[in-house]
């Protein structure tokens, strides 16, 4: 065989499963967007299409009856020899011999066909329904709820990178006894089961009276965390130390240095980190839990969304509508800054 | 980020504190001053609290017990009650005693099950990203990755809408393939069913660990794959002597992240099954019920003891791995004996 005809089918080959692989991995997504334009209705019909569908109905006599797909030739006054196809009402059911008419020329009147009506099609027509949107909206206040979560998500935020820049600086730039072992004590506490701190944490919060506030969740951002910290050290460290010697023999302070010379460099970590802390906080579910399961009017999304389960259990478009309505942020923000995202993945996990 | 913690450093003495020059001195003080936002941090909200955890293991304490109320010390009380405690189920000879199974056996029994996913599972997909016929490789390793992002409930919900039994499109396609309707799986409501519905509920997290062995395999020196073929290697063993050596520092770090994770597993099923334990007390993860020993049932002092258990079975989970790596994770530019 031809080595380019080799490689071509190779190439289609593996392509072909990875899309395959994609489309089950993602099919949730569409899962979600179908449910959300449904009705409780359009759901639970049995043999619906999976898109959000509706068959047309049709006025006769006063009455709303349903339209099939029928093939013309079993009717009567029709050629026998067509093969053609035909939307129409179904007026009498039967399961040799139904009647029908025909919406488009209902003068004609009724006639037979012979079918069974039940093993007939439906021409299902798209109908997507806007409504589901509108109640989540309304019911969990969304614009409160994007808004808690947008407040804690940038304070957070503004302290975590703060405090990670610093404390990543120190580490990076200046040697003192015990550095090493305490930026192994800052690594380890990754591993750390949130369990062994939380009672006596909680517990504090709870006798401060701040239990139902933002402080226990916004707060110890402000106290730098081994992943970013690791992160902008990993970058610091890129970056050349000489330009640094000759600010301080120009006489510039440690803070100076930080300034104007450290951060100037850094932007691309800097964006990994605010990305990264964003989709964190927007996707936080275990702090809000913790802290504002009893503060309804400080929710944040994740945690408003979770009550979904209960208040909609029998109602999937709605609990999928919800869902669309928190999912849409983190994912675009990713699309926007994906190269920031997979960089500062990459530095985390694969570097030493 | 792991090997800084398989080589400890030595602790420095004091002496080599006061031997130290002015300038290194200066130095050493800048140095502390930017990392005391993070030594504060350490002592307020994680190694005080971890203190405080273990104090709390020997006393009676509630959390409506008032600020002033001394508390009771009563020594080894809430370890001895754990030990005969059949739902924590620490003690294996206690484990088939309670009605409901063990929490302590329903975790490790989950994390037999999800391990393999959660390491074989993005390995395929990066050894698949990483094929040199696939074309859009930054495409599909995007894609791949972004689910990622999705708030962890909404893909709970998400995964949880496809497995519903009755709306959901899995059993459709089951069904569209000819399983009959009485064999269709129940998922989350089904014992049996209930932890592979939490393995797919929790696939998404596999973008992260993919992205990062791919990075792994990228970072492999192509001349090794060159020489290894004019030796006339098979695939299988480049693999396993070349491919699996060079990633095994990124397959160690998501084994331990891994682990530490499954053993502190408890979201999904307060999420999904609301902590209740449904169906057959087979979701009343260890972690669960400590924190239902406390937010619940508000006992600090037992859920402390739990907390205190938790810690050391992780600590000495990761510490044996630790002592395996020298084995068979290999980090360049060390040799390896």
């Amino acid at each position: 065989m031809n080595k380019n005809l080799r490689s071509g089918i190779s190439t289609f080959t593996i392509t072909f499963i990875v899309l395959a692989i994609l489309g089950v991995y993602l099919s949730p997504f569409a899962f979600m967007v179908f449910t959300s334009l449904k009705t409780r209705e359009q759901i639970s019909v049995v043999g619906a299409p999976i898109w959000p569908a509706a068959t047309p109905k049709f006025e006769y006599n006063g009455k709303q009856v349903d339209v099939f797909t029928v093939s013309v030739g079993k009717c009567a006054g029709f050629d026998p020899n067509s093969t053609a196809t035909k939307s129409l009402a179904l007026v009498a059911k039967g399961r040799q011999e139904s009647t029908f008419v025909d919406p488009k020329d209902p003068a004609k009147g009724e006639f037979t066909c012979q079918v069974s009506w039940r093993a007939l099609e439906r021409p299902w027509t798209l109908s997507p329904t806007w409504e589901n949107y509108t109640e989540v909206w309304n019911t969990i206040d969304y614009i409160q709820k994007v808004g808690n979560t947008l407040f804690y998500a940038v304070v957070s935020m503004i302290g975590t990178v703060i405090s990670c820049i610093l404390v990543a600086y120190g580490f990076a730039r200046f040697r003192f006894p015990g550095r090493d072992v305490l930026f192994i004590v800052l690594i380890a506490t990754l591993f750390l089961p949130a369990a062994v701190t939380i009672i006596p944490t909680y517990s504090f919060w709870q006798r401060l009276g701040l239990v139902g506030t933002w402080f226990p969740l916004i707060v110890p951002h402000f106290f730098a965390n081994a992943y970013n910290v690791f992160l902008f050290r990993q970058y610091f460290m890129t970056l050349p130390r000489e330009l640094d010697e000759s600010a301080m023999m120009d006489g510039a302070g440690p803070f100076r240095i930080l300034w104007s010379l450290i951060i100037p460099q850094s932007y691309p970590v800097i964006i990994a980190v605010v990305v990264f802390h964003i989709v964190f906080a927007w996707n936080d579910y275990f702090g809000p839990v913790i802290y504002l399961s009893g503060a309804k009017d400080k929710w944040p999304i994740s945690y408003a969304l979770s009550t979904f389960n209960g208040i909609y259990g029998q109602q999937p478009q709605l609990i999928q509508a919800g869902a669309l309505m928190a999912v849409l942020l983190p994912v675009i923000l990713f699309f926007v800054a994906q190269r920031f995202f997979i960089q500062g993945i990459v530095v985390t996990g694969v570097e030493k | 980020m792991l090997e800084e913690l398989s080589n400890l450093p030595k602790l420095p003495s004091l002496g080599s504190i006061r031997k130290m020059s002015s300038i290194a001195r200066r130095e050493m003080k800048a140095g502390f001053l930017f990392i005391s936002p993070w030594i504060f941090g350490f002592l307020a909200f994680t190694f005080l609290p971890m203190i405080a955890t273990l104090i709390f293991s020997f006393l009676d304490l509630k959390i409506t017990d008032g600020i002033f109320s001394t508390p009771k010390f009563v020594g080894f009380d809430n370890y001895v009650q754990l030990l005969k405690d059949p739902q924590a189920g620490i003690n294996p000879a206690k484990w088939f005693e309670s009605k409901t199974p063990s929490s302590l056996l329903i975790t490790i029994k989950f994390a037999l099950f999800s391990l393999p996913v959660g390491i074989f599972a993005p390995l395929l997909l990066a050894l698949l990203m990483n094929n040199k016929n696939l074309r859009g490789q930054f495409i599909f390793r995007s894609l791949f990755y972004m689910p990622f992002v999705v708030p962890f409930v909404a893909s709970v919900f998400l995964w949880g809408g496809m497995l519903n039994p009755e709306s959901g499109w899995i059993n459709r396609f089951l069904e569209y393939a000819g399983v009959p309707n009485e064999s269709l799986p129940q998922w989350a409501n089904d014992v049996n069913w209930v932890y592979p519905t939490y393995v797919i509920m929790g696939i998404w997290g596999v973008g992260n660990a993919m992205l990062i062995m791919l990075a792994g395999l990228q970072g492999v020196p192509t001349e090794l794959y060159d020489a290894a073929k004019v030796d006339g290697a098979n695939p299988w063993s480049i693999f396993w002597n070349i491919t699996f050596p060079m990633i095994s520092p990124v397959i160690f770090y998501n084994l331990i992240l891994n682990i530490v994770g499954l053993f502190q597993y408890f979201l999904v099923p307060l999420v999904v099954n609301n902590g209740t334990g449904r169906p057959g007390g087979a979701t009343l993860f260890y972690n669960l019920y400590l924190y239902k020993t406390f937010f619940t049932f508000q006992d600090m002092a037992y859920g402390s003891t739990l907390a205190w258990f938790l810690f050391l079975v992780i600590l000495l989970v990761t510490v044996v791995l630790f002592s395996t790596a020298k084995y068979w994770v290999y980090y360049a530019g060390e040799a390896r004996s």
